[in-house]
């Protein structure tokens, strides 16, 4: 009984994170899709850029600041970007419910192991490893 | 070209990408550099960008069915993480000064190497005896087949959790899910059921490409115009692909698998040698 108990929570747990991840991806790719159709609108007609050519670091939306300044104002490119970030965002967020639910489920091993790796992804995003 | 028109060939083209990543377990990324470089002759470095978003769009959209399922092995994929990130950090912090040349040529060899051995074996092992370490870190579970569930254990944990370390390198150099070696690394090192592998690998490259991918935004690799209509249309690929993995047996899907890894393999040695890195 007890068994049965365990693996009850156990598939609600995964449940619950295949729910987090499917509002993160379909959030991330509404918002994605506006801007791709304000892009589209604004320079569908024009001629597609020199993707052969790497132009790096520089523009707006290379940056956390510069994507939320390019979104309030309305730019298409920024907006995409936004999306790009909570579907960058997703993944954490997977991580960071499935440590609540190891929480709630007592598996203090489990807890580290999520802690442990959430640690590593947020060191590499704000560590300053862009160099 | 205008850009209305490149961007419905791209969307048309990561829906296939999505498609074949998400039924093989190597993530749309790997699928779309090549066709990015070599079709749309961009250049490497946003071909990396939109491969790590489209590796992450695969594996969080295809994910979500997968654990419906319940195929995938959520502890396994936790622990194996550790390994996945901390490479993925790694390789993105090298990728400054290394020749990616060498690399592209390094990678095709193992991948070739990797596709070889898949089609050789052919037994879809179910281990009865589990290692220690699949003890201590819960890492037995069991999986629903045809013919009602079924139970299967690990082994050889040390080995795995370090072709995972590799994988995770390759994965913050190349920007792809490295799933070759992640259900490389499932399949043969520790003997878990080809299925559980590929959808527990899918299900991790999301988290491993994220540990790369902003440090990426940051440098420039994501192109706006190049993002969106690869995020989309791997999506679409791989939701698809989740849906059709249901109903096919894991022998049709190692054959996708192989020749999968042998073409990307094939173009990443020919473009290392011909220096279109």
């Amino acid at each position: 009984m007890k068994q049965i108990k365990k693996l009850l929570v156990d598939r609600d747990i995964e449940l619950f994170i295949g729910r987090v991840l499917r509002t993160g991806v379909i959030t991330a790719c509404s918002i994605a899709l506006l801007g791709g159709v304000l892009y589209l609108a604004q320079q569908g007609a024009a001629s597609v850029p020199d993707y052969a050519v790497f132009k790096g670091k520089g523009a707006e939306y290379t940056s956390f600041n510069g994507i939320f300044r390019g979104v309030a104002s309305g730019s298409a490119t920024e907006i995409i970007q936004l999306g790009v970030l909570v579907m960058l965002a997703t993944p954490l967020l997977r991580i960071f419910f499935s440590g609540i639910a190891f929480a709630i489920e007592k598996d203090k091993l489990y807890v580290m192991i999520t802690t442990l790796v959430l640690g590593i992804i947020l060191f590499s995003m704000f560590g300053g490893l862009k160099v | 070209m205008n850009i209305m028109i490149f961007s419905l060939i791209l969307l048309v083209s990561a829906y296939m990408a999505g498609l074949l990543g998400s039924l093989t377990g190597l993530g749309g990324g790997v699928i779309l550099i090549p066709l990015l470089t070599l079709v749309f002759h961009v250049d490497i470095r946003y071909a990396i960008g939109a491969a790590l978003l489209a590796s992450i769009a695969n594996s969080s959209g295809a994910a979500t069915s997968y654990i419906k399922e319940g195929i995938t092995n959520i502890r396994l994929g936790m622990f194996l993480e550790i390994a996945t990130t901390t490479g993925a950090v790694a390789g993105a912090l090298i990728a400054v000064f290394m020749p990616v040349n060498a690399i592209a040529i390094l990678l095709g060899v193992v991948l070739i190497f990797s596709a070889a051995m898949t089609i050789r074996k052919k037994h879809e092992h179910l281990e009865q005896t589990g290692s220690k370490l699949s003890y201590l870190l819960k890492l037995n579970s069991s999986y629903p087949t045809a013919n009602g569930e079924v139970n299967y254990k690990l082994k050889n944990v040390g080995g795995g959790f370090s072709i995972m370390l590799l994988a995770g390198v390759l994965s913050g150099l190349l920007g792809i899910g490295s799933g070759a070696l992640k259900v490389l690394a499932m399949d043969s090192a520790m003997r878990i059921p080809f299925k559980v592998s590929t959808t527990t690998s899918n299900f991790m490259i999301g988290v491993t490409a994220a540990a790369s991918a902003v440090v990426y935004l940051q440098r420039g690799y994501i192109e706006p115009g190049i993002a969106f209509p690869v995020v989309l249309g791997v999506l679409g690929g791989a939701f698809t692909g989740a849906r059709l993995l249901t109903m096919m047996n894991p022998q049709t899907l190692r054959i996708i698998f192989s020749v999968a890894i042998a073409f990307v393999a094939i173009e990443m040695i020919y473009n290392g040698f011909n220096h279109q890195f």
